[in-house]
């Protein structure tokens, strides 16, 4: 259950509560998040929509740990990451979160194999265990004949999804997706959010996505937009009236 | 090491780049090699200096000669073990790039006051037995390809003119790889023979052996005070000291040498650290995605540190192993115009810890920018 308005209990999987964002430039001042609160329990899928220069990834820096917030705090798990040291973070990152770029942001020396173990290399696991791993997480996106593939060998849609064996790989807490689509053609881009929703579907796997597009925002269990600095339910959900205009 | 191929996958990313890295570093290290050994070659004399010998030389300048009724006077200074005397001969043999040392010895003596430079007990016997004999120095010997037997002129130059004949009776060679393998050696009464009389008895400079190094100082105070004011004053030194003051001849040698490694050393560290910063800010966004996963800083610092490393060990060996190849055959070449050039281990060790250095502080000032990166900002970038 995904609540805006606070109300959410200690139990929720990721609680944000009062979150501030402000950023100075040239002696003004942009005040991007205010007062953003949120609650997201374990297997929910939520897209956070909103026009350019909302806020959407300086929201999702902060909640992947990759930013620090100007007032406020968030939870996950039960571990308050707001006031966690550089390097503590930089290890709660590894464990908890996995990243999903709009530009996939793999490694162009690696092959898709070696880009996926990479998580894995900062674990105890042994060789064998890691190749087990990346085995499986590569074979759940689809890509297990590629494993010794390039990224310049891949096309877009495999590069992400690549991308998303990588961000899997090590069972995080949540995934987080800025604009998965955003460089994808629309059949491509519907493969990625097909593998999203059954990461959801069939693994339990909670998921906070930035998408500019509807279509791929109706793919997710809520859609929330991002207005004036806080997160605002849609008036008119998405996915019902897809529904609706079916039944017609 | 379970990062090993990630370093290496970095290294290999631009393969013309890393080759240049890696030559810069194997020619750097092959000069550093050059200048040290040229380096070590000219101031050998004093490293192998022997403790116990005085030179004595006229006080005016070494090509003043000192009387050779000044060697019975010697031997009676207390501390004075041993007393022997040289002559340089400066003869031509065929052509003037056939450049030798050749010494008029005293072969009474000269066995004693050089024990280092060998020679065997028969040779030095029919050395002696032979007024026109000579003992040579095994390089020499082997650059002209001289044998036992064999009839050498050498042109005379400062003694008068005209060919003088020697008969070759003997090598000698050097107890260590440093002495000096390439003197002539003639024999005094021959030499006396032939020299115009207005230059008879007189001795290019006295070599003196004390009984103990601790006196060596005391020693030659009190030979130059036995002579002074006599018409051939005296300067005398320990064979360290004499062996710089030679040195001193070529110029600061190990000044210009000390320059020019200081330059090549200081260029590599701006070539490479210059490389380095552009492969790590080419880099920008992928060190930030290794952050965003959960790298810390300190192994993204290593990462950048850990290549600048391997190329510095691999060009740096390369540099040292093209030098060690190289250098004797360069010695060859440059047979008898240098002293022996010889590729010392502690030449190898200094050149190899240089080159660690130059690779980590070329890798330091990318490397602490990598760490300082600020994810969100380096993701925003692209
Ligand atoms: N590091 C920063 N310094 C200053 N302003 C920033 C910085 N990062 C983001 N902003 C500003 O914050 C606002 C929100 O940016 P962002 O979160 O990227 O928006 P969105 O992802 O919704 O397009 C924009 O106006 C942007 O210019
Ligand atoms: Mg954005």
């Amino acid at each position: 259950m995904v609540r805006v308005d606070g109300s959410g209990g200690s139990n929720s999987l990721i609680g944000v509560r009062g979150l501030d964002k402000t950023y100075h430039r040239g002696g003004g001042e942009i005040r991007v998040l205010q007062g953003l609160n949120l609650d997201v329990d374990k297997s929910d899928f939520v897209a956070f929509m909103g026009p350019s220069g909302s806020g959407k990834t300086t929201l999702l820096n902060l909640l992947g740990g990759l930013d620090v917030p100007t007032r406020g705090n968030i939870t996950v798990a039960g571990d308050e990451i707001t006031h966690m040291s550089g390097h503590k973070l930089t290890e709660w990152r590894a464990r908890h979160v996995g990243f999903v770029f709009q530009m996939y942001n793999l490694i162009p020396v690696l092959t898709a194999f070696q880009n996926v173990e990479l998580p894995l290399l900062l674990t105890k696991l042994s060789k064998a265990q890691r190749r087990n791993h990346v085995e499986t997480a590569l074979g759940v996106v689809g890509l297990a004949d590629r494993m010794s593939h390039y990224p310049r060998q891949l096309s877009g849609g495999q590069e992400q999804r690549v991308a998303i064996a990588r961000a899997i790989v090590a069972d995080p807490t949540f995934l987080l997706c800025d604009e998965p689509t955003g460089d994808l053609d629309r059949q491509s881009a519907d493969e990625i959010m097909a593998l999203i929703e059954r990461l959801v579907r069939e693994y339990g796997k909670t998921v906070l996505m930035v998408t500019h597009d509807p279509v791929v925002a109706r793919r997710a269990g809520t859609t929330l937009h991002l207005e004036k600095g806080v997160l605002v339910e849609s008036a008119e959900p998405e996915r019902v009236a897809a529904g609706g205009r079916h039944e017609i | 090491m379970k990062f090993r191929r990630l370093i290496f996958a970095n290294l290999f990313r631009k393969k013309i780049r890393l080759l240049l890295t890696i030559g810069s570093f194997a020619v750097a290290l092959f000069l550093f090699s050059f200048l040290a050994v040229v380096r070590d070659a000219f101031s050998r004399g004093a490293d192998i200096a022997s403790a116990d010998r005085l030179f004595v030389i006229n006080r005016t300048s070494i090509i003043n000669p000192i009387p050779l009724s000044y060697r019975d006077k010697m031997l009676r200074i207390p501390g004075v073990k041993m007393v022997t005397h040289d002559n340089w001969f400066g003869g031509v043999y065929q052509d003037e790039k056939n450049f030798f040392p050749q010494f008029v010895v005293d072969p009474e003596n000269q066995r004693q006051v050089f024990p280092e430079l060998i020679v065997s007990d028969e040779e030095w016997a029919n050395f002696l037995k032979d007024r026109q004999g000579a003992i040579v120095g095994v390089r020499t010997a082997e650059r002209f390809g001289w044998k036992i037997g064999d009839r050498i002129p050498l042109k005379a130059t400062i003694w008068g003119a005209g060919n003088w004949e020697f008969n070759i009776d003997g090598f000698y060679h050097g107890k260590r790889p440093q002495d000096d393998e390439t003197q002539f050696w003639m024999q005094w009464d021959f030499f006396q023979e032939h020299v115009p009389d207005a230059l008879k008895g007189q001795v290019g400079w006295y070599i003196v052996r004390v009984d103990s190094p601790d006196d060596a100082v005391r020693v030659a105070k009190n030979i130059d005070a036995e002579f002074a004011n006599s018409p051939f004053e005296t300067k005398t030194e320990t064979e360290s000291a004499f062996a710089a003051s030679w040195v001193k001849q070529f110029g600061n040698i190990r000044f210009l040498i000390l320059s020019i490694g200081t330059v090549v050393f200081f260029t590599l560290l701006l070539v490479t650290g210059n490389t380095m910063a552009i492969s790590v800010r080419e880099r920008t966004a992928e060190l930030a995605v290794f952050k965003a996963i959960g790298y810390s800083d300190r192994k993204v610092l290593f990462f950048v540190l850990a290549e600048s490393l391997a190329i510095a060990i691999v060009g740096g060996l390369l540099g040292l192993l093209l030098a060690g190849l190289a250098i004797p055959v360069l010695a060859n070449a440059l047979n008898g115009m240098l002293p022996q050039l010889v590729l010392a281990p502690s030449v190898f060790a200094l050149g190899f810890m240089t080159a660690l250095a130059v690779g980590l502080a070329s890798g330091l000032l990318p490397g602490l920018g990598a760490m300082r990166l600020q994810i969100v900002n380096a993701l925003r970038r692209i």
